[in-house]
């Protein structure tokens, strides 16, 4: 077996993970996509432990406990998925560009109403500078679960 | 390890299996990412780990695509298709599973693909290995990990249980945060 038949598949394999990780909006896909690339890696440590000889069998032992990592890391990143379908009805990464949690209704219209009442504190400043990006995707989204809702 | 090495345009069985095994694997691994249907994607993810396995039946890790088809395609893809259940997501075709940034990422993704294909080629055109069974059983497989492993074999298993842990305390909505 020649060793770069392997490692040109694995090459691939690499590249279509790249592109899934870069071109995908939904969460679990970019998930799916960074699974493809562990799963590169493992062929390449496969296809070297077979040609090297290695006598301790690091690359196929290490094969199995990437292979455990990824399960663990797919796991966590599920539930960090789920926790985040629960506070924020989506799981678009196009759409999950705030770092703070979502301020309640209430809040947002008193700080509005009074934009620039105290400009000392740094708090209330960024929270203004920042109303700007987090109005458009937080008023997408109700409206989008409210789309999914009538679909399902 | 790298004297005569056999002509390319003379495979071997072994080579045309692995190559048509590699060649499902990376048509179901381009199908996964571009699929507009979400759970086509996790269903073609089962049959690129299938091929996999398969591609690592032919190299002679035997335990490895054992555990390859119970790990990854028995777990994982379950787990995905769990979480696609759980976020509510479309079942039929939906359009907006691809960012705005999809002609970037083709282009990155060819450039990767273009330099890692270029130096895997020039680096290991003369690397040739013979095929032995045996040498990926479990006997031997089993044998490396608890004669020379067993320290990261440990740690693994309190890093599973940690992740365990973890992904409970995250999913359940009753644990609150110390305010």
């Amino acid at each position: 077996m020649h060793v770069v038949y392997p490692a040109i598949v694995s090459a691939l394999l690499f590249s279509i993970g790249v592109y899934g990780v870069l071109a995908r909006r939904n969460t679990i896909l970019v998930l799916m996509s960074v699974e493809l690339m562990l799963n590169a890696v493992n062929l390449n440590l496969v296809v070297f432990d077979v040609w090297l000889r290695d006598r301790l069998h690091g690359g196929q032992v290490l094969t199995l406990f990437v292979i455990v990592i990824a399960a663990a890391e797919i796991g966590l990143g599920l539930a960090i998925v789920l926790a985040l379908y629960r506070n924020r009805q989506t799981v678009d990464l196009d759409h999950l560009r705030a770092l703070a949690e979502p301020s309640p209704p209430g809040v947002t219209a008193t700080s509005d109403a009074t934009p620039g009442t105290d400009p000392a504190i740094p708090g209330t400043a960024l929270a203004h500078a920042t109303s700007g990006d987090e109005t458009a995707p937080s008023a997408a989204g109700p409206e989008r679960t409210s789309g999914r809702r009538e679909d399902s | 390890m790298t004297e005569a090495v056999p002509s390319y345009l003379s495979p071997t069985g072994q080579e045309i299996i692995f190559l048509l095994l590699g060649a499902v694997a990376v048509g179901s691994g381009l199908l996964v990412v571009t699929t507009r249907q979400l759970v086509h994607a996790a269903l073609w993810l089962v049959v690129c780990f299938g091929a996999l396995a398969g591609c690592y039946l032919v190299l002679t890790a035997e335990f490895v695509a054992w555990v390859q088809v119970l790990i990854y395609v028995g777990a994982v893809v379950v787990l995905l298709l769990f979480g696609i259940m759980l976020t509510r997501a479309p079942i039929g075709r939906s359009a907006d599973l691809d960012s705005g940034n999809k002609i970037v990422a083709a282009v990155v993704a060819v450039a990767t693909a273009a330099v890692l294909v270029t130096v895997v080629i020039d680096g290991f055109r003369t690397a040739y290995t013979p095929l032995d069974p045996g040498a990926g059983a479990a006997k031997e497989l089993g044998s490396a990990i608890f004669r020379n492993w067993v320290l990261p074999f440990e740690a693994l298993s309190v890093l599973l249980l940690a992740a365990l842990i973890g992904a409970i305390v995250i999913s359940r909505t009753d644990i609150r945060g110390r305010d």
